[in-house]
């Protein structure tokens, strides 16, 4: 499937979706409350088949949190990436993936702990990284650690 | 100890559970990792691992470094396969700045990366076998990996973290021996390959303890994203240089090595056989290293433009995916390595329940994991 073709059949599922620029893969930006149906469909569907999650990461955009993620397709050989984003720096939360890919579920252990996004339905919400009575949430852009952290 | 004065990691467990703890010192796990297991008798029935002992912050500290300074953290992800680790920000660097690397610099690179794969593989079949008993393994390993690691420091002057690489090229031109001294090592490492299978592959006791152990199915291995050698025991054709060719992969011939029986004895089968795939690239590449600049012209300041980078990579381990989203600066805004021994150790708990506990170093040495690139 071409990019082109990927656009049209993502829209088609939701319609809210927006195409983003990039050179290299095919790219949209998800609402948070239509994403776990998508990320179903993009998995279950003859055409599309993304049955390899490569990447899920966090993003602090200051002032939004965004959690990206790479799927790869290992029967089209074809890569897509998703977005979704959130202004709640406080409580930020989405819907886990990890009952479509089972890998997502350490990446969101891992996005927890160092960007502070909670996962609903999630198995095993836990730091994973750090230890377990740290404070904080160091990959975020406003995180401070005087004694750690120096600053030029 | 009661159970309300244990640490935190006792309560994901039953109060009748007989749970015992692996790590982090303990030799047999290659690194700090600790796996904390529950038993019945003599038999897994979860695993729960804690990482992070050696967590350095290498991404949190990618966004305060140039793009020059941040290959030299790369070294120390994956410090079995650095080279690799050095190539996979590079190509992004290269790619995002569209500039063309000379020939020869990509047939140097291809040549290096496979010549990094066979000493991993060295050190794999080596701790491997000590970890099932056989120490003899790990004094044939090393030797042979000590003739790689001099070509290593003939032409970077180092032994494990090289930084070779760098954006546009290399960071200087081969020794005048390079090639002669691979040429002498390939030679060498030919004949003594078939002695690796003859001292283990065949071994009676190493099969008992190997073939059918540690089951993953090729829906599993996608699902988990298991990748490399481990994955492809399974079936999951996820060889990057297969299928998403950089440097010179699509002009040498190799095959991508892919078993179906997905056990601990193929995740070790395919890996010697990658070790015979990595000579037949040498081997191609050798003679024909076209002469030229080792570097292009790059400026001494790189600002990538702004947008998102993918690159992707095969490491001795499987998938490396370096995502870089850049705001024109200098440096990145944010970095993220997708490494793929992370992956790999989140699939330990599913395949070892069920097994015996003495069965658990063997799987767990069979995935071939390398701590600090769990850990980052």
């Amino acid at each position: 499937m071409t990019n082109e073709q990927l656009k049209e059949k993502i829209l088609l599922l939701v319609p809210e979706a927006l195409a983003l620029e990039n050179k290299q893969y095919a790219e949209f930006l998800i609402p948070a409350e239509k994403f776990h149906e998508l990320a179903l469909a993009l998995r279950n569907s003859e055409d599309t088949a993304f049955d390899y999650l490569v990447n899920l990461t966090g993003v602090d955009l200051l002032p939004d949190l965004m959690v990206v993620y790479h799927l790869k397709s290992t029967k089209h050989g074809n890569y897509i990436v998703l977005k979704q984003k959130t202004s709640d720096r406080v409580n930020p939360e989405f819907n886990t993936v990890s009952d479509i890919w089972i890998t997502a579920e350490w990446h969101e252990r891992e996005v927890f702990d160092l960007f502070g996004i909670n996962f609903s339905n999630h198995p095993d919400m836990r730091r994973i990284l750090m230890d377990e009575q740290y404070q904080g949430y160091p990959l975020r852009k406003d995180f401070v650690d005087e004694i750690n952290i120096i600053e030029r | 100890m009661t159970m309300e004065n244990q640490p935190i990691a006792y309560d994901l467990f039953d109060k009748d559970e007989y749970v015992i703890n692996i790590g982090p010192q303990h030799p047999s796990t290659h690194g700090v990792l600790r796996l904390i297991t529950s038993l019945k008798g003599e038999n897994v029935q979860k695993i729960i691992p804690y990482i992070g002992y050696i967590h350095r912050g290498i991404e949190k500290m990618c966004e305060k470094d140039t793009y020059q300074q941040i290959i030299h953290l790369t070294d120390r992800l994956d410090y079995l396969s650095a080279h690799m680790n050095n190539h996979a920000v590079c190509l992004l660097v290269e790619k995002a700045l569209e500039v063309e690397v000379p020939e020869r610099v990509k047939y140097i690179r291809t040549i290096i990366d496979e010549l990094c794969r066979i000493q991993s593989h060295q050190l794999f079949w080596s701790a491997f076998g000590m970890d099932l008993g056989g120490l003899t393994c790990f004094f044939y390993g090393l030797r042979d990996r000590e003739k790689i690691l001099d070509i290593f420091e003939q032409s970077f002057g180092s032994r494990l973290l090289h930084s070779y690489f760098c954006p546009g090229g290399l960071m200087n031109d081969i020794h005048p021996d390079f090639q002669k001294n691979t040429k002498a090592f390939i030679k060498y490492f030919r004949r003594i390959l078939p002695e690796y299978d003859r001292l283990l592959t065949g071994n009676v006791i190493f099969k008992e303890r190997t073939v059918g152990m540690g089951f993953l199915s090729k829906e599993d291995a996608i699902a988990y994203g298991v990748t490399g050698p481990s994955g492809r025991a399974s079936g999951f054709a996820s060889d990057i240089r297969k299928h998403e060719p950089y440097a010179v992969y699509d002009k040498v011939d190799f095959k991508e090595i892919i078993y179906n029986e997905g056990d601990v004895f193929h995740r070790y089968k395919a890996r010697i056989d990658e070790m015979w795939e990595s000579m037949k690239i040498i081997e191609q590449l050798i003679d024909n290293i076209p002469e030229g600049d080792y570097t292009a012209k790059m400026k001494p300041v790189l600002r990538l433009p702004a947008g998102d980078y993918f690159q992707s990579v095969e490491t001795a381990r499987g998938h490396l995916g370096v995502y870089v989203i850049s705001d024109g600066n200098k440096t990145p805004f944010r970095m993220r390595f997708r490494s793929p021994n992370f992956s790999n150790l989140f699939v330990l708990d599913h395949i070892t329940v069920g097994n015996k506990i003495a069965d658990l170093v063997a799987i767990n040495g069979s995935l071939d994991l390398v701590l600090p690139d769990i850990d980052r």
